[in-house]
């Protein structure tokens, strides 16, 4: 069993956003790894582990694509216990993603991967695409927004609760397959792998990296691909008109009278 | 709560004195952490960081609210958060940051340990203490245990499955261990029998892990009286069996629980061993030298209650710092008219006056816990005896202050705290009460402040005539020597160089005083004298903060100018408000002042 676990790097989103010739400037950003892709890792560990012994039964291998010289997120992944890491080498800010998902695609078939993992979307675009892409691409079945994740070993197959509109859906994706993370993923007992005791108590939230996970990381292989080396071409169908920061809030109005509050709701805000 | 102003800041102050005042990067050159790479220490201290920030603080709370309780069996509960933030520290590899890998450690420098630390101490106290204990604990038998012992006990206790703790006082036997009385019994099989009861033991009972190590001081069976005749002995909770799966019971009875003003997750009990059943210890180290073998867990646990006393006050002066720059209230004195703005109470220079007040007491302190520490590495690191032996005495010297100082001054930053939020900060709405109460507790134990003057004056300074005095002081004068020619330093070199003069001059008429064979008066104000010594100490430790600091000034980015700015204002802060206090308590020290001493009893 080998598990692709897509991850990317995000401008820090607890950061003010700044803007510069028409774009968000990000060239002072503080780059953190995406929220959604560390419950994606998180789950990928618990499928994988014997949270008691420790031992693994599956492989995690975590994938990014970004300019290889800014691939700290993935010692991050690393460290918190994925076995090791793809670069795909090209400027993400670049592409759209259709060409991020072929990326992807070709990397899951090079690995011969069983299935894919992604947060549901990176919050930095909020774009929600890429694992439907992935699917789509590779003709694979999805089960997107995971709450909830069963292996089942015996029917090769991963059994997936969604939250819906109305209420909880439980859908059956055969491997090889492609699931796609919501928060509640992560919480103590919403994955089960058939070999950790399914009453086991995780500590809600993807874990932290512990010492050893760390000084490890940096061992751990990390193979450097081009698109290239995928036959993808890497572009973008999509171009940027325009990026503007929201108009500045106008300054409050103190009024006299109640008379004039409602005149000014009326005539001036239009809200009456 | 998670606190984050306390952690991004100490983050910051943690890389400062790391990095650049302790350069602790140089301890890789000896060939000991070769394992580590240039950028490992910090980032393994920003884990730290994020661990407590993210496992340690949000409980803190509820460790408060929820006391400890025992059931009518005798077994207690505690918060369920509690056992849920060890497993994942446990799981972290904390339990064994310093610790020697071939034991089960990542072997990191005492120094880094100590630094992860200060994170969980300004996150959790009470809840890092548990893994503190056993840390002291295993290092306790690494350095005396037997093989047998080790083989049974050690690795547990690095891994977090056995926790320990440290036994020594007694009901009538406190700060006075001479007078214990718990009794060991020799046995045909080399073991002993324990007999006797033990009072203030923090994390004596709990089921937070498969096992307790107790290391308890006790009396061997005809052994001399006083000091002399106690041995330490490993005491379980339960027996463990030879392969190493767990036996019965052993005899350690919960007698009662301790209700405290503060520290409340740390459960602290009253045990008697060998009450009920027998309760087989063996012994570590030699017959009656238990103290000194127990004095190697205690210098540790010292500098650690120190900086526990450091980080409580850290914690105090971010949080009412934050509140200080948010909350609007008054007017300058000069700008009083009602249509005039109010202002942050940070613009109130009696504010600043208290801010900057805790700041020297709680940065200068994580300066000297941090600076000792790597004293400590430096020693096990080095090679050759004169340079252990330089380091044994400024440690020797250094412990007591770096123990009582912090406890002294972190409480008073925490009262500050308080008093800068005012009614709010005398609320359970905010922290600042707890953390008062939790480090009021630092002052009293592993040897009161009291007992660490004595220490200090009767014993540390007075050793081999002074020479572990004469090596702080010409480690002091080191520094001064460094930074004097730096001009924006040198308020802060002539003040120092004269303190250190002072206390020298001090030191000597009180020795003279001591050879007089008055000792009682020589000891009367023991506690001024640590408390004057402290205060240069900490002065030395700002004088090597603003002169790193000084020397950055230059390359540094607008945000590090803020931070470094800040340093040296702060050390001339200390300077010019805390240091002319000296001269004070050398007046009295110097006269040998007697109106405490004197005191008729029937007369208070």
């Amino acid at each position: 069993m080998k598990i692709l676990v897509t991850v990317k790097r995000i401008p820090d989103p607890d950061a003010s956003v700044k803007f510069a010739n028409g774009a968000v400037d990000t060239s002072s950003a503080k780059w953190v790894p995406n929220e959604f892709d560390q419950y994606a890792v998180e789950t990928a560990l618990r499928l994988a582990e014997d949270a008691k012994s420790k031992k693994r039964h599956a492989e995690i291998v975590v994938c990014s694509v970004c300019p290889a010289a800014q691939r700290q997120h993935i010692t991050t992944f690393l460290a918190m216990g994925a076995d090791r890491g793809v670069v795909v080498d090209a400027d993400d800010t670049a592409l759209d993603s259709q060409a991020v998902a072929k990326l992807i695609a070709g990397v899951f078939k090079k690995e011969g991967a069983d299935l894919l993992v992604c947060g549901k979307l990176s919050q930095d675009t909020e774009g929600n695409e890429v694992g439907q892409r992935v699917a789509g691409l590779l003709d694979l079945p999805i089960a997107s927004f995971a709450g909830g994740v069963t292996w089942d070993q015996d029917g090769k197959a991963m059994v997936v609760s969604r939250e819906v509109d109305d209420g909880v859906e439980t859908k059956k994706v055969p491997l090889p397959s492609v699931i796609t993370c919501d928060l509640r993923v992560v919480l103590p007992q919403s994955v089960k792998n058939g070999v950790t005791p399914d009453d086991y108590t995780y500590n809600e939230g993807p874990r932290l990296a512990s010492l050893r996970g760390i000084t490890m990381a940096k061992r751990k292989k990390v193979e450097q691909l081009k698109p290239a080396d995928l036959d993808v071409e890497a572009g973008s169908a999509i171009s940027n008109t325009g990026v503007n920061p929201p108009p500045a809030r106008a300054a409050g109005q103190i009024v006299e009278s109640v008379e004039q509050l409602v005149e000014k709701l009326a005539t001036e805000a239009k809200v009456l | 709560m998670s606190r984050p102003e306390v952690f991004a800041a100490l983050r910051r102050d943690l890389a400062f004195l790391l990095d650049e005042v302790l350069d602790v990067g140089a301890l890789r050159s000896t060939g000991a952490f070769s394992q580590f790479d240039a950028d490992d220490f910090g980032t393994l201290v920003d884990a730290a960081i994020e661990a407590a920030a993210k496992l340690f603080a949000p409980c803190a709370e509820v460790l408060d609210a929820e006391e400890p309780a025992m059931r009518p069996d005798g077994s207690v509960c505690v918060p369920d958060e509690l056992a849920t933030a060890l497993n994942a520290y446990i799981e972290g590899g904390y339990l064994g940051a310093a610790l020697p890998e071939d034991v089960g450690g990542m072997g990191l420098p005492y120094v880094i340990a100590q630094a992860m630390y200060a994170a969980f101490f300004a996150a959790n106290a009470p809840a890092a203490a548990y893994p503190m204990l056993t840390a002291a604990a295993a290092n306790v038998l690494r350095a005396f245990g037997t093989d047998a012992q080790k083989a049974t006990f050690l690795r547990p206790m690095v891994e977090g499955r056995y926790f320990g703790t440290m036994v020594l006082s007694e009901p009538e036997a406190g700060s006075s261990l001479a007078d214990l009385r718990t009794r060991a019994i020799p046995q045909a099989d080399g073991t002993y029998h324990i007999v006797g009861n033990k009072m203030w033991i923090s994390g004596g009972e709990h089921d937070l892990s498969e096992n307790i190590v107790h290391l308890v001081l006790a009396r061997i069976e005809g052994a001399p009286a006083g000091i002399k005749g106690i041995s330490m002995f490993l005491v379980p909770k339960r027996r463990v069996n030879p392969d190493g799966t767990l036996g019965p019971l052993n005899g350690v009875t919960l007698t009662g629980l301790n209700h405290k003003m503060g520290y409340r997750g740390t459960i602290n009990t009253a045990l008697a061993f060998g009450a009920d059943a027998p309760c087989v210890g063996t012994l570590v180290g030699t017959e009656h030298r238990g103290m000194a073998t127990m004095f190697h867990m205690m210098n540790e646990a010292r500098t650690g209650v120190g900086l526990g006393a450091t980080m409580m006050g850290y914690a105090g002066y971010r949080v009412s710092l934050e509140y200080a720059r948010e909350r609007v209230q008054g007017r300058h004195p000069d700008r009083r008219g009602a249509d005039e703005p109010a202002v942050p109470i940070l613009e109130h220079a009696d504010v600043r006056r208290m801010l900057l007040t805790q700041k020297v007491y709680v940065e200068g302190g994580l300066g000297l816990g941090l600076y000792c520490a790597k004293l400590i590495d430096e020693h096990a690191t080095a090679t050759d005896a004169e340079t252990k032996e330089a380091l044994d005495d400024l440690l020797a010297v250094l412990t007591p202050i770096a123990k009582a100082w912090p406890s002294e001054f972190g409480p008073r930053a925490n009262d500050l705290a308080i008093q800068v939020l005012g009614g709010a900060g005398y609320t359970r709405d905010w922290p600042l009460e707890r953390y008062y109460r939790d480090n009021r507790l630092n002052p009293i134990h592993e040897g009161t402040n009291g007992i660490q003057g004595l220490d200090l004056l009767g014993r540390k300074v007075t050793a081999h005539q002074g020479r572990a005095f004469r090596r702080l002081l010409a480690a002091i004068r080191a520094s001064i020597g460094r930074f004097e020619s730096v001009e924006a330093l040198q308020e802060l070199t002539t003040a120092l160089d004269g303190a250190v003069g002072l206390v020298a001059e001090t030191t000597m008429k009180l020795g003279a005083a001591a050879m007089g064979g008055n000792v009682r008066l020589f000891l009367a104000n023991a506690t001024e004298y640590l408390h004057m010594l402290g205060h240069v100490v900490i002065a030395w430790m700002w004088l090597e903060q603003a002169g790193t600091a000084a020397a950055r000034m230059d390359q540094a980015s607008e945000d590090d100018r803020a931070f470094l700015e800040g340093k040296l204002h702060a050390a001339r802060f200390f300077t010019r408000y805390e240091l002319p206090r000296i001269e004070r308590q050398a007046a009295l020290l110097q006269r040998l002042d007697d109106t405490a001493l004197t005191m008729p009893a029937g007369a208070f």
